[in-house]
């Protein structure tokens, strides 16, 4: 694709925290127009730590960031990208602090310049369409953990964004929620990256895989043939489990 | 601590402004910290009850509070006796309690008593959201009402993150014993209190950030004055008019 219509675009990225190890090693990525792309990756291989520079939460030491054809590098480059950039956090604990979930939903339309009423309207809409109606009063903290990662996801949308990035969004959410989530996912007309464990999610809701390994990004498009010792839904897709190798018959079976 | 308990309630104190509470509560504060006589603190006194008992508060709750409020006040109590110049009563050693110091501590203690119960009936039944917006209301510096907030929320963060971790040492069979173990779990315990309160701060703060946080709270709804919340407030200000008239005038010898 067109360099220019790039809605990010990654080069060269070196990261590591503060007195650790380096965690990117001249990563480089690109997401186009309505690209729906997956993140894989093993715990602690970097993909939060790219989703944290994207939105310029961390600063690379190295390497070029650019969004929507823009280089950014200072903070308030980065307040645009966060106009039009959702990030939904891995734990929804830090996602949401508002008492009431109408209030945590409407707190991003209320900062892009909305008023009251169009952020309470904004609002009511996201949750409902996320199956969410009724919980408009309710206390943010006193959820449920897969309650809190619905609204947390409420609140990102709500924003009307143009990229997504989504941390781990169905962790914790039970078959039917997530088959809505991806629903959800797949009608929306606008470009996703997300982060999942789950397989048979990804597959449904991207367009194509990549892969964080020893901090670089590489594209899975090689079909591993791998033989199964166990039963689940989707079976009939072709996917791969991150855990066949140390699989243990009985424990580790899939839903 | 932070659950907010005493919020959940259908009662008229729950249901009155949270504007006027707040402005009750600063001013029967003001008029009884400088109350001296007898007749005008049994007034406030009543005046605190009569609050507890319309918002219908549960007694054990209040004495809860109460005693850990009071816990500071015994520090008071270690000290005024002693620094108050006046007629000796007894000594320990070097120190001179004197009949002035006691007095002054007894008049503080039931003084800041009756001040905390008309706060947990006025304040406590409102969550600290709302109060947060009526503080706005009333033209409260922003900045001020934000640091109220906040540190409400994270003292909340603080707690549940502390509720977890006792949590992770229960479910491993830990037991406090007298023992370094044991000393060494608690110290342990605080650290990471302290390092993962932190932490979780700092990133709710980016969270709020990227939804284009800029310092500024916006309230949904409007508070409704009605002519309930008028007729209770004009009846609360009489209350502590005669508090003053009390104090300040010699109606009652
Ligand atoms: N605040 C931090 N300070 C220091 N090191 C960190 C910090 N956050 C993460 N790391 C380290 O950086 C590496 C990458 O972490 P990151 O959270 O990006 O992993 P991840 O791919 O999202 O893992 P997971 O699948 O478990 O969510 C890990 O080795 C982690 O230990
Ligand atoms: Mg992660």
């Amino acid at each position: 694709m067109d360099e220019n219509h790039l809605l990010i675009n990654l080069k060269d990225i070196h990261f590591s925290y503060p007195g650790g190890r380096e965690v990117l090693k001249g990563l480089s990525f690109s997401l186009g127009q309505g690209e729906k792309v997956g993140l894989m990756g093993p715990n602690g291989s970097g993909k939060t730590t790219l989703f944290h520079l994207i939105m310029g939460l961390l600063k690379p030491q190295h390497g070029k960031i650019e969004i929507f054809g823009q280089p950014v590098e200072e903070e308030k480059d980065f307040v645009e990208v966060r106009r039009k950039v959702g990030l939904l956090f891995q734990d929804p604990d830090d996602q949401l602090f508002s008492p009431t979930v109408l209030e945590d939903v409407a707190f991003g339309p209320l900062n892009q310049g909305k008023s009251v009423e169009e952020a309470k309207e904004i609002a009511r809409e996201t949750l409902k369409a996320l199956g969410l109606s009724g919980f408009e009063q309710r206390v943010t903290y006193r959820l449920s953990g897969g309650e809190k990662r619905l609204v947390s996801l409420a609140t990102v949308l709500a924003m009307q964004p143009k990229v997504l990035l989504l941390d781990e969004p169905t962790t914790g959410l039970d078959q039917e929620t997530t088959e809505r989530i991806i629903e959800i996912l797949k009608g929306l007309k606008l470009a996703y990256v997300f982060i999942s464990h789950n397989m048979d999610f990804m597959l449904q809701a991207t367009d194509k895989i990549y892969g964080l390994l020893e901090g670089r990004l590489a594209l899975e498009e090689e079909m591993v043939p791998h033989t199964h010792v166990h039963v689940h839904g989707y079976g009939r897709l072709s996917h791969t489990h991150t855990t066949s190798d140390d699989f243990r018959p009985g424990i580790e079976r899939d839903k | 601590m932070f659950n907010e308990v005493f919020t959940e309630g259908d009662s008229l104190l729950h249901k009155f402004d949270p504007r006027f509470k707040i402005v009750i509560a600063a001013v029967f504060t003001l008029v009884l910290a400088l109350s001296s006589r007898w007749c005008a603190l049994f007034a406030g006194l009543l005046f605190s009850l009569s609050i507890l008992v319309m918002g219908k508060l549960p007694v054990k709750g209040i004495c809860i509070r109460l005693v850990m409020v009071n816990g500071l006040i015994l520090f008071l109590w270690l000290l005024l006796p002693f620094s108050v110049r006046g007629e000796a009563i007894f000594s320990l050693g070097p120190l001179t309690a004197t009949r002035e110091g006691v007095r002054y501590a007894t008049l503080l203690t039931v003084r800041s008593n009756i001040i905390i119960l008309a706060l947990i009936g006025l304040l406590s039944t409102t969550t600290v959201f709302n109060l947060g917006r009526a503080m706005v209301d009333l033209k409260v510096p922003r900045k001020m009402v934000q640091l109220f907030f906040f540190t409400y929320r994270y003292l909340h963060v603080i707690q549940l993150e502390y509720e977890r971790l006792t949590n992770a040492l229960k479910i491993r069979g830990f037991q406090p014993k007298t023992s370094m173990h044991t000393y060494k779990t608690y110290a342990y315990l605080v650290g990471m209190l302290l390092v993962k309160s932190y932490d979780r701060s700092e990133r709710v703060r980016k969270a709020m950030i990227c939804r284009g946080f800029k310092g500024r709270f916006y309230n949904l709804t409007e508070f409704h004055l009605g002519y309930r919340d008028l007729l209770l407030v004009s009846l609360m200000l009489l209350g502590v008019a005669a508090i003053g008239l009390l104090q300040w005038t010699r109606i009652i010898y």
